[in-house]
This record gives C-alpha cells, sequence and structure tokens, in this order.
C-alpha cells in the first residue's frame, strides 16, 4: 500500500475547500483498502468519515424513509421499514457480499464500489478504467462477467451493487455535499455513468463531493422481487440481476418498473421493458415482448454471450412471478 | 498515543495508518490466532468482533479503530474460567474443523452470527417472516467464511448443537 495521510473528521463542515481531488472518504473501507492494497487506488490522504453522525434513518412525512450515508449494509437490510414497505432493496442487500462485509459497508460506499473486472483488478494488463488511454484488456479477454449493454469500445466493465438496482427500481434520490457546503439532489439512476471515451469516471460526482443520504419514496403499488442469477448462491456478484415492482389492475399492467443488474457500467433501468408492458395483459407472451425490447441493442463479446438469454430469461421469470403472488406491499 | 482494547487489554496502535486491524493483533500483542488467509476479505480467516459484531479485520484499519472494542479466538474463553467457550467446545465434539487454519475465523463468525440471529436479522434465505435458524440459514450466514478442507457439514452441526444448548439452557430462542 502507497503511503497517504490520514485525517479523522468528526463535522462534514471539516472536509473543506482545500482537500483535493487526490483525497478519498473512507467510511466502512471494504472495497477502497482492498483497492489500495493492490495499488490501484492509490489517494495521497484519507478523510475518515466513519464518525461523522450519519447513520440513522428518518421517516419522511410523504411515506418516505431518508438513509443516512453511513447507515451500514446489515441494518439498512434488517430495518423493519425497509423489510416490510422496501423488501426490494432489503433482499437486494442480503444477496449480495458476506455478513461480515455487510456489518461494515455503508450505503453511500456500496454504492461507490468499482467494478470486479478481473483485468481492472489486474495490473499487470492494460484498463482503461484504471488507466486511459492504455487498453481495454477485457474485449479479446475472459469476459464472461462482462456488460451486455451500454457498453463502449474503451470499456465493458459492470457495475456490481446489488443494492444500486433495487435503489434504481424504487427511483430513490441522494442527497450531496459539495466541498464548499452546496448540496444538490440527484436521482440514483443519474449517478453512474455509461462508460463511453472516460471509463475511469465510474458516477457524475464531483471531486469532493459527498454521498450524505439516500431517500427512498413511498413505493410504487405492487409486488416487489429481486432475483439473482450468480454462479454459487451465496457471496458472488450478480451475473443477470433484476429488480421488479410489478402492479397488475383487472388483469392489466397498472405500473411496473424494472432494473436490472450484471448488464452495464451502471444499473441499468429498463425503460423499453416498462413500456412494453404498461396497460398490456400479464401473460408469458408480452413478458417475452418486453424482454426482447429492452434486450435489442444488447451484444456479447465471446464469454458473455449466454448473458442475453439469460437477462431475456430471468426478467421473465421474474415479472411471472410478481405477476401471480398474491402478496402485495401495503402501502 | 492512538489505542484499542483488545480482549480487554489497551493496545498501543503503529504509527503507520496503513497498518490493518489484522496485522495490529499479530504483530503487537502478538496474538496469532486470528488468521491471514487471503488478506482481501474473501476468505473470512480473519474474522473477529469488533464492537461485538462480527468483522474481516483485513480490511480494516487499525486507526480506524481507535478505542474501539475487539474480542478475538483468544478472548472468546476469557469470560469461561478454565473452560473454552461453548462454540469452540462444539467445534471439538463435533469435528468441526481438519487443518484448523479457518477455524478462529469460523468460530468468531459463528459467535457473532448467532448474535445477528438473536436480534432478528434477516439472511438471503430468510424470506419475510421471522429468522428461525436452519441448517439452510446457518449455511448462507457462514458464506463469508471458507473451509478449504471441507469441514462444511460438521461446522453446521457445531453451531447448530451450541444455538440449541443455549436455547435449552435459557429457554430462549435458538440463538
Amino acid at each position: 500500500m502507497k503511503p497517504f495521510e490520514y485525517r479523522r473528521i468528526h463535522t462534514v463542515e471539516e472536509i473543506g475547500h482545500d482537500d483535493p481531488g487526490q483525497a478519498r472518504f473512507l467510511a466502512g473501507g471494504t472495497n477502497l483498502i482492498d483497492l489500495m492494497k493492490h495499488e490501484i487506488e492509490v489517494p495521497d490522504r484519507l478523510l475518515d468519515i466513519s464518525r461523522l453522525k450519519l447513520a440513522t434513518l428518518k421517516d419522511c412525512e410523504n411515506g418516505g424513509l431518508r438513509v443516512d450515508t453511513l447507515v451500514t449494509n446489515t441494518a439498512l437490510a434488517s430495518d423493519p421499514r425497509v423489510r416490510k414497505t422496501w423488501p426490494l432493496l432489503s433482499a437486494a442487500l442480503l444477496s449480495g457480499a458476506t455478513a461480515q462485509l455487510r456489518n461494515r459497508a455503508t450505503t453511500g460506499g456500496n454504492l461507490l464500489q468499482r467494478t470486479r473486472c478481473y483485468y481492472f483488478y489486474d495490473t499487470a494488463r492494460p484498463c482503461n478504467k484504471r488507466n486511459p488511454g492504455e487498453g481495454c484488456s477485457a474485449r479479446e479477454g475472459q469476459n464472461r462477467i462482462h456488460a451486455i449493454l451500454g457498453a463502449s469500445d474503451q470499456c465493458i466493465a459492470t457495475h456490481p451493487s446489488d443494492m444500486a438496482v433495487a435503489l434504481v427500481a424504487l427511483e430513490a434520490t441522494l442527497t450531496l455535499r459539495a466541498a464548499d457546503g452546496r448540496e444538490r439532489e440527484l436521482p440514483v439512476e443519474e449517478l453512474h455513468r455509461l462508460p463511453g471515451d472516460h471509463p475511469e469516471q465510474d458516477t457524475v460526482l464531483e471531486p469532493g463531493e459527498l454521498i450524505v443520504a439516500v431517500t427512498l419514496p413511498a413505493p410504487q403499488p405492487g409486488r416487489q422481487i429481486y432475483r439473482k442469477v450468480r454462479d454459487r448462491s451465496s457471496y458472488a456478484f450478480a451475473l443477470i440481476s433484476v429488480g421488479v415492482i410489478l402492479q397488475v389492475v383487472e388483469g392489466r399492467v397498472e405500473s411496473v418498473r424494472i432494473a436490472f443488474g450484471g448488464v452495464a457500467h451502471k444499473p441499468w433501468r429498463a425503460r423499453k421493458a416498462e413500456a412494453a408492458l404498461l396497460n398490456k395483459a400479464p401473460t408469458e407472451a408480452n413478458f417475452r415482448l418486453a424482454a426482447e425490447a429492452e434486450l435489442v441493442d444488447a451484444r456479447g463479446y465471446g464469454h458473455n454471450d449466454f448473458k442475453i438469454p439469460l437477462a431475456r430469461r430471468t426478467l421473465i421469470a421474474t415479472l411471472r412471478d410478481a405477476a401471480h403472488s398474491e402478496e402485495e406491499v401495503p402501502t | 498515543m492512538a489505542v484499542l482494547y483488545i480482549n480487554g487489554k489497551q493496545v498501543t496502535l503503529d504509527d503507520d495508518p496503513r497498518t490493518t486491524l489484522l496485522d495490529t493483533l499479530r504483530e503487537r500483542p502478538g496474538l496469532t490466532g486470528t488468521k491471514k488467509g487471503c488478506d482481501h476479505g474473501q476468505c473470512g480467516a480473519c474474522t473477529l468482533l469488533l464492537d461485538g459484531r462480527r468483522v474481516n479485520s483485513c480490511l480494516i484499519l487499525a486507526i480506524q479503530c481507535e478505542g474501539s472494542e475487539v474480542t478475538t479466538i483468544e478472548g472468546l474463553s476469557q469470560s469461561q474460567g478454565e473452560q473454552l467457550h461453548p462454540m469452540q467446545q462444539a467445534f471439538v465434539k463435533y469435528d468441526g474443523f481438519q487443518c484448523g487454519y479457518c477455524t478462529p475465523g469460523q468460530i468468531c463468525s459463528a459467535v457473532g452470527m448467532l448474535e445477528e440471529v438473536g436480534n432478528g436479522e434477516p439472511s438471503d434465505v430468510t424470506g419475510r417472516g421471522e429468522v428461525t435458524l436452519s441448517r439452510v440459514e446457518i449455511q448462507e450466514r457462514m458464506s463469508g467464511n471458507l473451509c478449504r478442507c471441507g469441514a462444511y457439514a460438521n461446522i453446521v452441526d457445531a453451531i447448530l448443537d451450541t444455538a440449541n444448548e443455549h436455547s435449552r439452557k435459557t429457554g430462549g430462542p435458538a440463538t
């Protein structure tokens, strides 16, 4: 690990104007410390934010829930309100990592974890995300876990978070604080970017900008399901995951939200599939048409070709489960 | 000087902020019960209890833990007099290991896990209702601790027995 300066802060005001872009916020550290051991992340300074008073869950007046950035993945997944009203989020969190990691990992940190692309981690191989302009080893290499949607010539990495997929389907919003104290709101869906010509940039955050909280709006009525397909039944990243909120009224799809994980550089909101389903009957044929509408531009790179039919089948299966369940989330 | 408390004893931290909690334990007070396996949070050999919660000590900077209470495998039996902790006894009784390298992490993880079950914290296999401890629950909840000797079946037996023994003694749920 490269030497760095360590500073613990107790209030967000201490972040100040003078912290350069080379500083990193340290919270649970479950991804950042690992990346520093590999010398993929080499910050000059760590600002330890883990003792900021930002670890509570608060009810909002409109039926939503504000989740402070330092709430651990365990605390968020276990919260009775989340389990009852946003079970999609609890299920997504519990499908990821291990109890040891979830006990330590935070809400903000989960969103900002980096790709697990083999070549991003292998510092002996070119990677545009690690060293812009160097080339992408994954396009012609082992790319079984890589993107099928929204990739670029520069990068075909995927975002690994399960939690983020649920937050996108639930239309959660971030509260961000810039180094100069300005706050802004940003939909979680707009946090992560597609790789384009700048795969080194995972998100649209400005240097020094801190995720302060995630706010869950009162959920759309309907059944919420998170389904994750992976190489082993626990402690594995998604090959494909799907978060669905489906409401069927009198034999027609009244509302639907769909997000994919494991398919792109960001959690993938499946708006084409949603549009194809709205007001249609919840039939197998319509589920298939919706999946095909979303995947029309999907492409594989060899080893990951199987993900295209897998994504189609996983979405169909998840919609089928959601449509045929009696249980609805009370609102 | 920055300090933390390991098994109740005050330990002064290394000056270098790069030092992990795991390396601090092994190198400063010489508590080598906590093992370094992968050093990347994938194997669970370094699992210990930090302020009562199980964590991977390889992924935590010691300096972050200033003032915290750490319990390692060496500290688990401290409250038991001459006896081993019930979880340690169960691992012996059920042969929950072969080479033993993952065992301190397995045991600390299992102790932390039963606390989590007692708190009603769900796992990926719990579903919407209450937590009921079962083999499937234990398998899912212990997936962060690898055993390359493959003693998993006996590890699950040891944990189940410890949980059942506890509930028999306290009349409470199997935690």
